[in-house]
């Protein structure tokens, strides 16, 4: 049993392993720059803050849902999305100059970073483990099909798959396709079927009664 | 730079491994070590794309090894060391030099949400021709920079069409070693699957990538 635990150990280490040597040298590190006046620690308190409590999926979710009910802003977002995302306050940092792109019935999009991590934070907040690991940036481009497999997606044959390399400082965030029998909901009930997922182009949007369903 | 952080396309890197309930960070240690790179990068004494190579000095096996936050730690002392904010000694003895000044840090708590507000925009309102327009067809220069690069390996030599201009930005060939901002279009070039990666790939799939007119030559 020890053995197997120790797998497990080393093979999550990226997943979720947090070093307790890593934590004493950041530590370390944090109280040398406060000490030397080079960083405010209530800054890094708010810097925090903001990425675990007020900047998230939620926000993309916002902006997909108002692109369903309402064509007008379907349309500015698709042509100038910085500017149409702005319009519900979100925007700055790694949200800069924004792209949506379109899912339709015969078109899937999949965004990926192989140099990095870039990634919408405005809108999706700071990136999974996954969307960072080697696994998925060195895959997506060359096996995106395989990819979304693995996240439960299988795309027939007759749908083009258009990946999306993060190369530059555009960032992009994925227009799922509104989900079949959503028509009576309302704008916040279809919000609150948009996940980070759907957004990055790893899945799709689904009805609640309708998940888990083939 | 042809090292570890250029993946697309590489195989058996394993599993994608999902955690559904994820946290933002795992540990406090990881939303510190993001704070104080963010912090950090308030003195301006690098850029975005010098950050970027910094992470990609890290020697390919560390890379591997490390985790996400740990790579951004080692960077950041790194930056740190190399712009002269802090000296190898203090990060090793964990003090200031005896008789070095207190700063002043420029980013305090109140600003945080102005600085985050506004972002640091890399496109840049100058005139510059494009070499190129929508529809033209390109092919991507067969180089291999030793230092920063944003063409990644597997988009080398191919022949793609520019599906659209996104303007003009700064070039992180040259910013990334301080050499200037040298400002350029950029395109959004779409990659035929095939072009890429050959009849494996399906027939109508395709890789969009971002590319500066640098990049590419006409095809």
């Amino acid at each position: 049993m020890t053995a197997k635990v120790s797998d497990e150990h080393d093979h999550n280490h990226e997943h979720q392993t947090v070093p307790s040597d890593f934590a004493l040298r950041v530590k370390a590190l944090e109280s040398l720059l406060v000490e030397k006046g080079l960083v405010d620690p209530a800054a890094l308190d708010a810097l925090i803050d903001t990425y675990e409590h007020k900047v998230g999926p939620h926000n993309g979710a916002r902006i997909i849902a108002r692109a369903w009910v309402d064509p007008a802003y379907k349309k500015r977002l698709l042509a100038d999305a910085t500017n149409a995302i702005a319009e519900f306050g979100y925007g700055g940092r790694q949200g800069e100059h924004m792209v949506v792109v379109e899912n339709a019935s015969k078109v899937h999009n999949l965004v990926v970073c192989t140099l990095c991590s870039c990634y919408p934070w405005s809108v999706l907040g700071l990136p999974p483990v996954w969307y960072k690991s080697a696994p998925y940036r060195s895959r997506a481009v060359i096996d995106p099909r395989g990819v979304l497999r693995e996240f439960g997606l299988n795309l027939p044959q007759d749908v083009e798959v258009r990946v999306w390399d993060s190369t530059a400082e555009l960032r992009y965030l994925v227009l799922p396709e509104r989900p079949a029998g959503s028509d009576n909901l309302t704008e916040d009930e279809l919000a609150a079927l948009v996940t980070r997922d759907a957004m990055v182009g790893v899945a799709k949007v689904a009805l609640p009664q309708l998940q888990g369903k083939a | 730079m042809n090292g570890i952080h250029d993946m697309g396309g590489m195989q058996d890197m394993g599993p994608i491994r999902r955690d559904e309930n994820e946290p933002v960070f795992h540990a406090p240690s990881e939303g510190r070590s993001f704070a104080l790179n963010l912090a950090a990068a308030a003195w301006q004494k690098w850029n975005i794309d010098a950050s970027r190579h910094q992470i990609e000095l890290i020697p390919p096996a560390d890379y591997l090894r490390m985790s996400y936050y740990e790579r951004w730690t080692e960077r950041l002392i790194e930056l740190l060391v190399r712009t002269g904010l802090v000296t190898r000694e203090e990060i090793e003895s964990g003090k200031p030099s005896p008789g070095s000044p207190k700063a002043t840090p420029p980013l305090t708590a109140d600003k945080v949400p102005a600085v985050l507000r506004s972002g640091g925009p890399a496109s840049r309102n100058v005139s510059v021709n494009p070499r190129f327009k929508a529809g033209q067809r390109v092919r991507t220069r067969n180089i291999h920079p030793t230092g920063h690069t944003r063409l990644p390996r597997y988009a080398r030599g191919k022949l793609g069409t520019i599906h659209l201009d996104h303007g003009v930005y700064v070039f992180p060939d040259s910013n990334a070693h301080f050499l200037g901002e040298k400002p350029q279009h950029v395109y959004s070039v779409r990659f035929a699957a095939r072009e890429l990666w050959g009849e494996q790939a399906a027939p109508r799939d395709s890789v969009y990538v971002d590319l500066w007119d640098d990049y590419l030559e006409p095809a």
